[in-house]
């Protein structure tokens, strides 16, 4: 129940990325000799796999070693490339760690970075990404599908905006490719960031695709050394990490489609289901979303001991007790939610191996967890006497 | 980060979860922390007048597994204690106890927070000089 973590690698990429371990264990960068060429082939091959997911053309995608290196590579590298053009870059509030550090860390090298508000249902408001374009923005950064509650943003009209204003486009599709149709053509995309492991490839491999044409995007190498990757990612490509992507890919080509309705079944009994529950609350846009995904806060109960009691299951929550700042969810926080709503939540995300029962034993343990722990806490007990909890003065620790 | 086999024996099967008469002159509350904070506690006892022995102690918690923990271990040791001895109880007792890791130790501040504050209650009620709470900040 936590696939927006990972998701297992999928017998068939186990399989097709074996022999690349031990027979063929060729560097692909090796000229001369059968295991090179070997290696070569086969990341090719990859290449086009992962190239025909998202309707691009082998040549734009840059193999790295993650969606985090993709996302640096591509903030930090459109921003030391187009500088001299403009240094204003616009991202948002919801965005991954990995892109709203990218940004924190331009803007030390002098970029001016503005993050957008969301709306209550988790998506940005396109007038005000109007508003904020400015004849130096360089770069639009908005991710395709969010982390944290699968909200889907309106990408093909965020894009347009951004090409009418001459800046560029990037997403940090992780969570999207795979799960839903991307399309870097129809959706008007420049740079898009997205890795094998959340799609049933193995972890540490991932990649960004950087347009060739209309207009010829270029980015400036992060990692310098023997030129690999169109000398935008130097390093030993990962042969069998890129077959097991190439073949991950593949099969989301294929079945994608049916996945989808099948575990967007299974969400939605699940989703139902938890929804019963007395104020019980989904967060984010319901119909611009991922499938797999459903975020719900149970008001009164406290995330993570929530997840305490559903220890059998794997889940997350927006409640981060374990860190000292106690802050919940930044990403629920935008949307609006106050501090005890996004204490108050849990996320989860179906995979394709997802079964019926264990949706079913989901609904269970979560149900029955929530009602014990309602049962000690005396906010829940406030509630039912009618207390408004914004009258008490709270003794903040 | 793995709980303790004590924190998770606690949390389920909580110690004297419930709530008494707050209105009455012989039980003090105590009621800590923040709903934004993802803690509150609520910590009842009973006291016997004429020994000031606490007869009964109930909380509710809501919070994560170590509050929960924090607070029925807190009411377990309440019970027949003296007033002025569960002052003595200390939140560094606690974290031993449960085998606390350090950014849980907030939730034995918390429990020792919501001691203080209950026989605080109780003795203002009674007419007593409230004792000083140590401030963790």
């Amino acid at each position: 129940m936590d696939h927006n973590a990972t998701t297992p690698c999928d017998p068939r990429v186990v399989d097709a990325m074996i022999p690349y371990f031990t027979n063929k264990f060729g560097n692909a960068a090796s000229r001369n000799h059968k295991f090179g060429w070997e290696g070569e082939e086969a990341v090719d091959y990859a290449r086009e796999q992962v190239a025909k997911l998202i309707n691009a053309d082998p040549k734009e995608i840059i193999f790295t070693s993650g969606a985090t290196e993709a996302d640096n590579l591509a903030i930090k590298g459109v921003f030391e490339m187009y500088k001299e053009k403009g240094n204003h870059i616009i991202t948002a509030k919801t965005e991954h760690k990995a892109v709203l550090d990218a940004c924190k860390h331009v803007e030390k090298l002098g970029a001016e970075v503005t993050y957008l508000s969301v709306k209550e249902d988790g998506l940005i408001d396109l007038a005000e990404l109007e508003a904020a374009m400015k004849p130096t923005t360089i770069l639009v950064s908005i991710m395709y599908a969010n982390n944290e509650i699968g909200v889907i943003q309106p990408i093909k009209e965020i894009s347009a905006i951004a090409k009418k204003h001459g800046a560029l486009f990037f997403t940090d599709a992780v969570q999207a490719v795979g799960k839903t149709k991307v399309d870097v053509i129809a959706d008007g995309i420049d740079l898009l960031a997205f890795t094998a492991h959340k799609m049933y490839g193995p972890k540490g491999v991932g990649a960004l695709y950087v347009r060739r044409k209309n207009p010829r995007v270029k980015v400036t190498a992060q990692m310098d050394g023997g030129g690999h990757e169109r000398g935008m990612r130097s390093g030993t490509l990962n042969v069998p990490g890129i077959v097991g992507f190439g073949k991950a890919c593949e099969i989301c080509i294929h079945e994608m489609e049916s996945d989808a309705a099948r575990i967007g079944k299974m969400r939605d009994h699940l989703e139902k289901e938890l929804l019963t529950l007395e104020e019980s609350y989904l967060n984010g846009n319901k119909e611009h979303r991922l499938p797999h995904v459903a975020n719900i806060s149970f008001k009164y109960v406290e995330g993570e001991g929530l997840l305490m009691g559903v220890k059998d299951i794997a889940l997350s929550s927006g409640s981060a007790c374990t860190s000292a700042s106690l802050e919940p969810s930044y990403v629920l926080k935008a949307l609006g939610l106050d501090d005890e709503l996004a204490h108050s939540s849990l996320r989860f995300g179906l995979g394709r191996f997802t079964t019926d029962e264990e949706v079913d034993f989901t609904i269970n343990q979560v149900k029955e967890a929530v009602t014990k722990l309602r049962d000690m806490s005396p906010l829940w007990e406030m509630f039912k006497e009618g207390i408004d909890l914004k009258t008490i003065d709270w003794q903040e620790h | 980060m793995a709980y303790s086999e004590k924190v998770i024996d606690h949390y389920q099967n909580p110690r004297n979860i419930g709530t008494l008469d707050k209105n009455k002159t012989n039980v003090g509350t105590g009621l800590v922390g923040a709903p934004e904070c993802g803690d509150v506690m609520r910590l009842q006892i009973e006291v016997d007048e004429v020994t000031g022995i606490i007869t009964d102690a109930k909380f509710k918690t809501f919070g994560c597994g170590s509050a929960i923990a924090s607070s029925s271990l807190a009411t377990e040791w309440l019970k027949g204690k003296s007033i002025d001895d569960a002052l003595t109880i200390d939140n560094m007792d606690i974290v031993e106890e449960l085998a606390l890791p350090p950014v849980k130790i907030h939730c034995s501040v918390l429990a020792e927070d919501a001691i203080k504050t209950a026989i605080n209650d109780y003795r203002v009620k009674n007419g007593l000089e409230p004792i000083e709470m140590k401030a963790h900040h």
